[in-house]
């Protein structure tokens, strides 16, 4: 690869559960505000942003064509604009192939979600499933979610005390990010008495409705000079899609997963995550997942996820020091959060939670029920 | 435009296009162009590097239906990306395609854009793109009388709605030669004077036929390095350049803005870029996202930089027929089909098979060097892809 493209600045609103005095466009322009501010850039047709990548959902926003509400917001009157309708880590992997073609040398991202607005998140991910034989049984991604968690937890011996743990742990991580709306801290007791939502997931086990924008600005390696003293170059992408049918799958076995980090992997020179990976952003909507997808991106061993938890693995591993998706992230915009945060890691930009030393993180993305689509983006200094 | 490697189109395929795939679920019709494509490109799943996906969601209500359609395109076990920007999608799917073989990162990589209308409220979808605030309450999905008020305005009634129902039966004939085309009429000359008068009218002077379709169909195309490319296909098309313009949604308001159409905008800029400057005579070929014949009328002005009357002069004379100037759908456009999602890959797709010579009986007489492909959506957006039959010579320069 002789071209090369780095993340040359952060912006993030507050993630919150009801951003009720916001419109989306509101919450958009506040992460371009900042992101021009710290850049410098602007929106001219010589040195300026003429390239923006967007994230967002038409089914959440309820609005068909979603980023036509957000074109001017964006600067996007009379440029390009173009939607990722997936995870926004894939937003990070198309900026990454933009400028690596060398159509652009500047795009900036920004992703929007209200998750609030609906009635019900499960509403919106119900409309995933194909109308004939999944839908009519009421799956949706949380369902989804619930029938992984059993075969993962009994393929790997992960116990619900664990996962409390889990959660206690995030929240805790949460406490010194200040982007999220605080969460009331808790102990493992309360979390195995939350309500049950989808077994064995409880409600404190789950992501909670989350409304925000987030942003980057990604550039070729001559523009980032110019832009930041602090480059933070994406080294490696990788994705990979499952099957779509949940009884065709392995639901336990991070197919999908193993793949797209094998691709991350081998782009950047990885030969073991475990030990050549400094910090790891991983998208955990549902407290399993931290152990699950710790096994699929290498840390651990195949069906050793309840080991690695027992042995502290996640702070040796300086997993999810942010708090992860469980502290509250809309899910769309999952893997671009866990990217940002990475990069502020980079920085050396993570205020409470910097963690020190770290050269080289992993960030990950994950789109569809069970897991079925994930991403894999290696950031380094 | 600046390109690390050059990309080339070596496989296409197309459903037959309807108002009812009955037969067909979401996946099986994609299934249907994929294996097209596969099969037109000699390659099977094995061989393709990643997949590009999009539609517009709305329309059949399925959330992220690349999940569940990775049945279809063939997308397990592989990287793949979803890119939606309404009628425009299926031509930010080709230049994503193109992005992603450009950047290095795959090889190989399919393009599906796909829609079954039948399965939504096409008019409700779309009205539901408008701000919930401000606009929702007035609009009336894609239907509007405004460009034909502008045309009577400018050039007259009689002149205008004639000419427009003049490109309608010129489309229709393009259309007669398309077997995958949904709607073929078989109007003819003598028709105008009748149906400028007693076709329904829709809004003010948009009558029913000059209306786009709402189709069932999908769209595959398979791009290739140019490595790739030159060993599996012995007459690729050529991505030379695309040109992607938005603009705000509230369609300048309160008028108190000169403004460029995003269609001139975009052209002015490809045509620099490539150094046409005559574009009537330098481009032999012009697929256009024609969502109804008087947008396709107005628009020929814009796409081509003309002033005054040229356009309307060009319909008159059939200079846009199959043998004319500058031939202007021989697929017989959107008027003619349009599966949304797959739209407008198929102006890409079409543009292509003229490129390749493979268009069969809506092939242009003329050889085809040059070829334009156009994308609309969202609030008045274009996208304009610009396809060689020769590839592009590769020079160092800044995006």
């Amino acid at each position: 690869m002789t071209r090369r493209a780095a993340i040359c600045a952060v912006a993030q609103t507050i993630f919150e559960r009801d951003k009720w005095f916001q419109r989306v466009q509101g919450m958009g322009w506040e992460v371009v505000e900042s992101l021009i501010k710290s850049t410098g850039l602007d929106f001219s047709e010589d040195r300026g942003i003429k390239q923006v990548v967007t994230v967002s959902d038409d089914v959440f926003d309820a609005r068909t064509i979603s980023d036509s509400a957000m074109t001017d917001a964006v600067g996007a009157h009379y440029r390009c604009e173009e939607k990722v309708s997936q995870d926004g880590a894939q937003a990070v992997s198309y900026a990454l192939a933009v400028v690596l073609s060398g159509h652009q040398d500047v795009v900036m991202i920004v992703g929007h979600c209200k998750e609030s607005q609906g009635q019900s998140r499960n509403m919106v991910t119900h409309l995933a499933f194909d109308p004939f034989f999944t839908r009519p049984v009421g799956l949706d991604y949380l369902a989804a979610a619930g029938l992984q968690a059993r075969a993962y937890m009994d393929k790997s011996r992960v116990t619900p005390e664990q996962l409390a743990e889990v959660v206690v742990r995030s929240r805790g991580n949460a406490a010194k990010n200040p982007k999220l709306e605080s969460l009331p801290p808790v102990t493992a007791g309360e979390v195995l008495a939350s309500p049950m939502l989808a077994d064995p997931i409880r409600e404190f086990m789950a992501c909670p409705v989350t409304d925000g924008a987030i942003g980057l600005i990604i550039a070729s390696e001559e523009r980032a000079r110019e832009l930041t003293d602090k480059p933070v170059w994406i080294t490696g992408v990788g994705c990979c899609y499952d099957s779509f049918f949940l009884g065709d799958r392995d639901l336990a076995g991070n197919f999908p997963l193993r793949r797209a980090a094998q691709s991350a992997y081998r782009m950047a020179g990885i030969e073991n995550a475990a030990t050549q990976v400094d910090l790891v952003e991983l998208s955990d909507p549902y407290a399993y997942q931290l152990p699950m997808w710790a096994e699929g991106l290498g840390l651990c061993e195949d069906g050793g996820g309840g080991a690695w938890l027992a042995g502290g693995g996640p702070d040796k591993a300086r997993v999810n020091l942010s708090g992860g998706g469980l502290a509250g992230t809309p899910m769309i915009l999952g893997g671009l959060t866990r990217v940002a945060e990475a990069a502020l890691q980079l920085r050396g930009e993570a205020g409470q939670r910097q963690a020190k030393g770290v050269r080289r993180a992993a960030a990950h993305g994950v789109t569809g029920p069970a897991g079925q689509l994930q991403t894999v983006v290696i950031l380094e200094r | 435009m600046a390109r690390n490697r050059n990309v080339g189109i070596i496989g296409i395929g197309q459903t037959r296009h309807s108002s009812h795939r009955e037969d067909v679920n979401q996946p099986e019709m994609i299934h249907e162009a994929v294996a097209l494509a596969l099969e037109d490109a000699g390659m099977t799943r094995d061989d393709i590097d990643c997949v590009v996906h999009g539609n517009m969601e709305l329309f059949e209500m399925v959330h992220q239906p690349d999940m569940w359609h990775v049945i279809g395109d063939g997308a397990y076990g592989k990287p793949g990306y979803r890119l939606t920007t309404g009628g425009t999608t299926g031509a930010t799917l080709v230049c994503a395609a193109d992005t992603l073989v450009a950047s290095g990162l795959y090889d190989v990589v399919l393009a599906v854009g796909f829609e079954k209308l039948q399965e939504g409220h096409t008019t409700g979808g779309i009205t539901n793109m408008a701000d919930p605030l401000w606009g929702r309450e007035l609009q009336t999905g894609a239907l509007t009388g405004m460009a034909a008020a502008a045309v009577i305005e400018e050039f007259g009634a009689e002149r205008a709605k004639h000419a427009a129902m003049k490109m309608r039966v010129i489309m229709d004939r393009h259309a007669m030669l398309n077997p995958n085309a949904h709607r073929q009429f078989g109007f003819t000359e003598d028709m105008i004077p009748t149906m400028v008068e007693n076709v329904p009218p829709l809004v003010g002077e948009l009558r029913l036929v000059h209306m786009c379709s709402q189709s069932d169909g999908a769209c595959a195309m398979i791009f290739a390095s140019e490595d790739v490319a030159k060993k599996r296909c012995p007459n690729p098309a050529w991505m030379m350049d695309h040109v992607t313009v938005h603009r705000e949604e509230t369609f300048n308001l309160f008028g108190n803005v000169e403004e460029i159409t995003t269609m001139r905008y975009a052209a002015t800029k490809l045509y620099e870029r490539n150094g046409i400057t005559d574009p009537l005579r330098q481009i032999d070929v012009f697929e256009m996202y024609d969502p109804s014949s008087w947008w396709g009328l107005d628009w020929i002005r814009e796409f081509f930089l003309l002033d005054g009357d040229r356009h309307l002069r060009m319909v008159e004379n059939e200079e846009i027929g199959m043998d004319g100037l500058i031939p202007i759908n021989p697929s017989g456009g959107v008027v003619a089909t349009n599966p949304i999602g797959a739209t407008a890959m198929i102006r890409v797709a079409e543009a292509a098979l003229q490129v390749r010579g493979a268009a069969g009986a809506h092939q242009v007489k003329k050889e085809v060097n040059l070829a334009l492909a156009s994308g609309f959506g969202g609030t008045l957006w274009t996208v304009l892809v610009l396809l060689s039959k020769n590839p592009p010579v590769l020079k160092e320069e800044r995006p």
